[in-house]
């Protein structure tokens, strides 16, 4: 056995599967009709990946202890760089670039912001939503570009195209999953992120340099929300300039709801991707089981909100216990 | 291991260290011979822990000039990594390790044994952490692995595993900092031996302790700092432990301030 097949099940994701596992069993049995059929997992497999993506930037940046509430505007910006690109110059693949050139760079500057000037994050990056969501609004003129002609293109297919039922982007998602996974937990990267979370002058004193990566850690991030922005326009064929509204909860909900530890030095990749599919199974499902729709985010939040207070106790409690070991052993 | 061709294993000279107006040091001239164990003793606030973060790379001086093995070292080229490959290493008190992290990642943190694309190999990692755990800081049956998360662990076996990475890496230098500092008496004396073993192999030691009967007991040589300036250096056997203390209360008595305020305290 290896390493990673032993750790896997241990550490990560058993509680977060059978929680998944138990709401796919409740749903069942409240909307039998939607649960029961194959389409209902299908259109999460169309609509959980941008959120995923999102996820699983959000779970590295939340491990070495930082926030990034930039990335609606990200979906916004990069999302217009690729519908313009398209509809103006019909760039397929270079508007695929460009879109996540521009993620890159909301997210470098970012990283220069937090890194370099010292501007907590959760400030730095509430502002850049600001000016990059203003920037976007400003330079689309406001309007939505229809893109339907995308859908004759190689891209279309390539990013969201269709295998069977299947959709491709889930396909990109779960690749860009795994990928994470063994960055955060295997790489000298996500090493690094970690211990910035955990303390960011042990990280300095063991020879991390931690500006430098939290400059990478951002402009990640940026570009993980920029493709999520290219699979989101991509499937919706329009972009509009409020088309990254919304993700915030959902995405950093994601994360939560997983078991990331909301003070740094600890993720869960695993946590991140099925707390995805667990926001959206419970968007689909409150309206498949007849409540109505604008309920749906008050119960997200305060799902989002009583998954942070079980992962808080729980971290107390694994505090508590090593202190009982302590006493002990002494 | 021949005799190595050098007289100092570190020499800083000339050192000045300023945080915006405050000076932190200044006319720092301080070096550590290879084999010799200085003991760098002051109060809190001195310059003690500035000075050795200087000298490990953590921070950059205002001014001065850095020497190890008798060559001049760029400050450009120097960091906690090139202090590292030049077999420089430091157990600080409390802030060495990631509480959250598990001990076979803090043992390799910052030069994890990597493939070309930089993914770690845990396996070997955990296994050469299992062994110094085992065999070089002696944690038998203590429950302690390579899995373990620093959390879990007392001070002293903290310090054990810093102590513990800083002799895997096969330092030549070795700088602690207080590393007694909130241990039960017990687990001092384990840390006093560490730093009698490093006199032993024929390494050099920085040793930065409040306790004076413990740093002179072991030190070659004590460097005393006051607000950030050398005051003094005592060779072994110049003073005695007392003659040691009345020293530095002496030194404490006339500082401007605290003289100023004995004057007005005692209007004879």
């Amino acid at each position: 056995m290896s390493a990673l097949s032993k750790a896997l099940p241990r550490i990560e994701g058993v509680a977060i599967i059978s929680v998944f596992v138990a709401i796919v069993l409740v749903f069942m049995v409240l909307a039998p009709n939607v649960f029961l059929g194959i389409r209902i997992y299908m259109s999460f497999l169309t609509s959980v990946p941008p959120v995923l993506v999102l996820a699983l930037g959000l779970t590295m940046v939340i491990a070495a202890g930082e926030i990034d509430l930039s990335f609606p505007s990200v979906i916004a910006f990069s999302g217009f760089i690729f519908a313009f690109l398209f509809k103006t110059y019909e760039l397929t693949w270079l508007a695929v670039i460009g879109a996540l050139a521009g993620g890159a760079l909301v997210g470098f500057v970012n990283g220069v912001l937090v890194a370099r000037i010292g501007v907590p994050s959760i400030i730095a990056t509430l502002a850049t939503q600001f000016f990059w969501g203003g920037i976007t609004t400003v330079v689309s003129g406001g309007l939505s570009y229809n893109i339907r002609a995308v859908k004759d293109e190689a891209i279309w297919h390539v990013f969201v195209g269709r295998i069977g039922l299947l959709p491709v982007q889930a396909l990109w998602a779960s690749a860009l999953a795994i990928l994470i996974w063994f960055i955060l937990n295997r790489h000298r990267f996500g090493e690094h992120l970690l211990f910035i979370g955990d303390n960011a002058n042990v990280a300095r004193v063991v020879g991390i340099n931690v500006d430098r990566e939290r400059i990478k850690l951002f402009v990640l991030m940026g570009v993980l929300a920029a493709f999520a922005a290219v699979l989101l326009t991509l499937e919706n064929k329009n972009f509009f300039n409020t088309q990254g509204q919304g993700f915030l909860l959902i995405a950093l909900a994601s994360v939560f709801i997983g078991g990331t530890s909301i003070f740094g030095g600890q993720a869960t990749v695993v946590g991140s991707f099925f707390g995805a599919f667990i926001i959206g199974m419970i968007e689909a499902g409150l309206v498949a089981s007849g409540i109505q729709g604008f309920w749906v985010r008050a119960v997200v939040g305060l799902v989002f909100l009583g998954a942070v207070i079980f992962h808080l106790r729980m971290e107390r409690v694994n505090a508590s216990g090593s202190f009982a070991k302590f006493f002990g052993r002494g | 291991m021949g005799q190595p061709d050098f007289q100092h294993v570190v020499r800083l000279v000339d050192i000045e260290k300023s945080y915006g107006n405050v000076r932190a040091l200044s006319d720092i001239n301080f070096s550590v011979g290879r084999n010799e164990i200085v003991g760098l003793i002051g109060d809190n606030g001195a310059g003690k822990s500035t000075l050795i973060k200087i000298m490990t790379g953590v921070d950059k001086p205002t001014a001065g000039e850095l020497y190890i093995r008798d060559r001049k070292v760029d400050w450009n080229d120097y960091s906690v990594g090139k202090a590292h490959e030049l077999r420089f290493e430091t157990v600080y008190q409390e802030k060495s390790l990631g509480e959250k992290q598990p001990l076979w990642r803090n043992f390799f943190v910052g030069r994890q044994i990597t493939n070309r694309l930089g993914f770690i190999d845990v396996k070997r990692q955990k296994a050469i952490a299992d062994d110094i755990l085992l065999n070089q800081i002696g944690f038998r049956g203590a429950g302690i692995n390579a899995d373990s998360a620093v959390a879990q662990l007392s001070g002293g076996e903290r310090q054990g595993v810093a102590i513990g990475r800083a002799m895997h890496f096969d330092a030549d230098l070795i700088v602690l900092d207080e590393p007694t500092v909130a241990l039960a008496i017990s687990e001092v004396r384990k840390v006093l031996d560490f730093v009698r073993g490093i006199k032993e192999s024929g390494r050099a030691c920085v040793y930065i302790e409040h306790n004076l009967a413990h740093v002179h007991e072991l030190a070659d040589r004590l460097v005393v700092l006051d607000r950030g300036a050398i005051v003094a250096e005592i060779g072994r056997g110049e003073m005695t432990l007392i003659e040691l203390t009345n020293f530095l209360i002496e030194l404490q008595q006339h500082r401007p301030a605290d003289a100023a305020a004995k004057r007005a305290s005692t209007p004879s």
